[in-house]
């Protein structure tokens, strides 16, 4: 079991934990995740990890209520307990592996989005604290949907960005990033762009034109995150990759993001949910929640 | 009295009834019918059966106190050499093993070991009759990982030798493939597995869950900073295979482990839990072992109609005759001599259907099977929305790229010697699918056996040497 430390609401319908989980906590690096099941008769659901602390033994997850385990997961409260979670998964960022000194004269760009601003914090504050301060561009919907804005600016330079400009400035993160390198002349070495598949697919498409390499991380269905199950297998190049071992974080430019999205519906969006309901009719008893197939 | 050439049948559920529901096929002896049974055993001097199993068990022994009704001697005896008996009584290939060496099978069929060894150890877990542990504890604290047949039986050999074993397991729940891959209809899952696997714990054997070596902790730190000795590797062969073939990637096309992964361990069949599964209409199987049937008893039960595709003949079907049997009689439709050459989608990327080519045997390959040959112009489709691959497994990258020293061959398997599980790094052991890439329940568990052999010969010369 594994005990909740601190519950919070941070925008809408995003929520943030601490949970201890010294082993995971130990071994931690920016760009792993984790997978939390609730109870014995919860889903196994891979979450971002957004900060870590391996002298307390604790792990920070943010996550976003989609499907009935997550809907039932956020009315925990500090002192509750989590069944299982096991991490961390994934490969580390790349960057984590470089030489300091090398790292050191890069300008690195973040592009977020949405619930990918937890993930690009623990990186960011790694950067941080070896002495480099990388931009991060953090987009979201409208103002109530900004999470971590204090915490962001203490290990970045940051641009937010609204999308209906109810706050600092309107419009997306890509054109954020396209005024400060074609306004501003900024020069950036690497762009990391973290947040939903649609969003990465624009950000990829704009640096590709700026010619600015550039690193994903990807969140496709997945079950046991270990590589077993296959199921959250990317193209990547023309190659099939396992988001769970080969990644979560690839090259940007080499992504079949459009499948990787058709594949996400699957169980994920209304449309793929109508289709399960209509492929299987009243055999259909999902577990996403929200398509009556429960009933 | 019984007819000495042929075996006391098994009850079965019938057929009609199985193919709808997630109770357990084969129904096993009662006490009256497993004495019967026994009665057939002529208790060999030099019995060929026990040399037919890879755990070695004293099969004419337990089947004689079977037939005198000394049902808690003859778990005593299975268990000097298994820890997993009401599992191997049922998932063993007993037909190669045990009984295929039978003398009785010469001139009829052999006697039923397989079914005895499920009474005795169905039996002996209704009356609440336990293994005997160690009376005396070593203290030398030995790492095994992964909680399935190879890791179960290491750990509970050593256990039994005084040793103090903490079992690390990836997944939430114990018992690996016994409960990711294997279906209820053949393995209930609590009454059998976690049965044995409680016998395990009974022998003082801890297993901490949700830890993934490579990941969570390494070998390395789990020898130098937590203390463990040695350790056995029995991470198994999890790596799903895929064809390569257009449409691969559509949605509704599953690998075989992550549709019986949703099924039996996170219970997708039962609308009280959470995880979904695409059940499907029409489902095609691609591959002929069990794990296809597995999967396509599964896919039949959750009331779709099935297919199994499969490029040579019946003959050749790598499965259990007694699965194959079993998935007929539900109703599965066998396509053999066909290969999928492209997985068709609709322009949503959901699967509409699967297209292949007849194939044909021509001489035997390196495997001695005849080689399947496509026939040119033959291509047919058959309309299906779910597809799930069953090609077999490889094992996983994940501990032998994370632990210094550790040989891996062409395969990606670890490189461990077959009489102890030696590895080429000091002090680690390793067995199973991990070892030998995707094989059966019971191989696992004699690599689990010589795992233990190894690490007790390692440690007692090493503390001799003092």
């Amino acid at each position: 079991m594994y005990k909740i430390l601190k519950a919070e609401q941070l925008a809408a319908n995003i929520y943030l934990m601490d949970v201890e989980a010294p082993r995971v906590a130990k071994h931690c690096l920016p760009g792993q995740f984790v997978i939390v099941k609730m109870d014995e008769v919860g889903e196994r659901i891979p979450l971002t990890i957004c900060d870590y602390d391996s002298e307390k033994g604790s792990v920070t997850i943010v996550f976003q209520p989609i499907g009935a385990s997550t809907t039932k997961m956020k009315d925990l409260k500090a002192g509750d307990y989590f069944e299982d979670f096991v991490g961390p998964l994934g490969r580390p960022s790349e960057f984590t592996e470089m030489d300091i000194e090398e790292l050191k004269k890069k300008h690195i760009v973040f592009v977020a989005g949405g619930v990918g601003t937890a993930p690009v914090y623990p990186q960011l504050k790694w950067l941080h604290e070896r002495g480099i301060t990388a931009d991060a561009i953090v987009g979201a919907k409208t103002k109530d949907l900004i999470i971590l804005e204090d915490k962001l600016k203490e290990v970045s330079n940051l641009y937010l960005t609204t999308d209906d400009g109810s706050y600092i400035r309107k419009g997306m993160g890509t054109d954020v990033l396209r005024d400060l390198v074609e306004k501003e002349g900024k020069h950036y070495d690497v762009c990391v762009a973290i947040g939903p598949m649609i969003m990465m697919k624009f950000v990829c498409l704009l640096t590709k034109e700026l010619n600015i390499p550039t690193i994903v991380s990807m969140n496709p269905i997945m079950v046991d995150g270990t590589g077993m199950c296959g199921a959250c297998r990317l193209l990547v190049d023309g190659e099939v990759k396992f988001a769970c071992v080969d990644g979560p974080e690839f090259d940007g430019h080499k992504v079949d993001f459009d499948l990787a999205m058709k594949r996400q519906q699957m169980y994920k969006s209304d449309e793929g949910r109508a289709l399960l309901k209509e492929q299987e009719g009243d055999t259909h008893h999902g577990g996403c929640g929200l398509c009556g197939g429960d009933k | 009295m019984a007819d000495v050439l042929r075996k006391v049948p098994v009850r079965e559920q019938d057929p009609k009834v199985r193919a709808a529901n997630f109770e357990e096929v084969c129904l096993g002896y009662d006490e009256e019918e497993a004495r019967e049974e026994a009665t057939r055993c002529i208790n060999c001097k030099n019995a060929k059966c026990i040399a037919g199993c890879p755990v070695s068990i004293n099969i004419p022994a337990f089947i004689k106190e079977t037939k005198e009704g000394n049902i808690e001697k003859a778990y005593q005896i299975i268990s000097e050499s298994s820890a997993l008996p009401a599992v191997c009584g049922r998932v063993c290939p007993q037909e190669s093993q045990c009984e295929g060496r039978c003398i009785r099978g010469i001139k009829g069929e052999p006697v039923s070991i397989g079914k005895l060894e499920r009474f005795v150890a169905d039996w002996a877990r209704e009356h609440n009759i336990k293994p005997t542990p160690a009376t005396e504890k070593n203290g030398h604290k030995v790492a095994v990982i992964g909680s399935g047949p190879a890791g179960l039986t290491c750990a509970g050999d050593l256990a039994k030798l005084g040793y103090d074993v903490t079992i690390f397991e990836a997944l939430h729940k114990e018992g690996g493939v016994l409960v990711y891959g294997i279906p209820e209809f053949r393995l209930p899952k609590e009454k059998v597995v976690a049965a044995e696997v409680e016998n395990v714990k009974s022998l003082g054997v801890k297993i901490e869950t949700n830890v993934i070596i490579g990941k969570s902790v390494t070998i390395d730190e789990l020898m130098q900073e937590e203390g463990f000795e040695a350790v056995f590797i029995g991470s198994g062969a999890g790596l799903p295979m895929f064809m390569g073939i257009p449409g691969e990637q559509a949605n509704g096309v599953f690998s075989a482990n992550e549709y019986l992964t949703r099924n039996n361990l996170m219970k997708a069949f039962r609308s009280d839990y959470d995880t979904p599964i695409a059940m499907g209409k029409k489902v095609a199987v691609v591959g002929g072992g069990n794990v296809a049937m597995d999967a396509a008893r599964t896919a039949l039960r959750l009331g779709a109609e099935v297919h199994i595709i499969y490029r040579r003949s019946e003959a050749e079907l790598p499965a259990r005759v007694e699965e194959v049997h079993h998935a007929k009689e539900e109703g599965v439709i066998f396509d053999l001599l066909s290969n999928p050459v492209e997985i068709l989608t609709d322009d949503k990327d959901w699967v509409t259907g699967i297209r292949c080519i007849r194939m044909e045997l021509g001489e035997p390959d390196a495997s001695g099977r005849r080689r399947p040959v496509e026939v040119p112009g033959s291509e047919f489709e058959i309309e299906v929305d779910t597809v799930i691959m069953s090609l077999g497994t490889s094992p996983n990258p994940l501990i032998s790229s994370t632990t210094i020293g550790l040989d891996i061959n062409r395969r990606k398997c670890i490189i461990a010697d077959e009489e102890y599980g030696q590895t080429s790094k000091e002090g680690v052991f390793a067995g199973g699918d991990a070892v030998t890439g995707a094989a059966t329940v019971i191989l696992a568990m004699g690599a689990g056996k010589a795992g233990a052999k190894g690490i007790h010969k390692f440690l007692s010369e090493k503390y001799k040497r003092g």
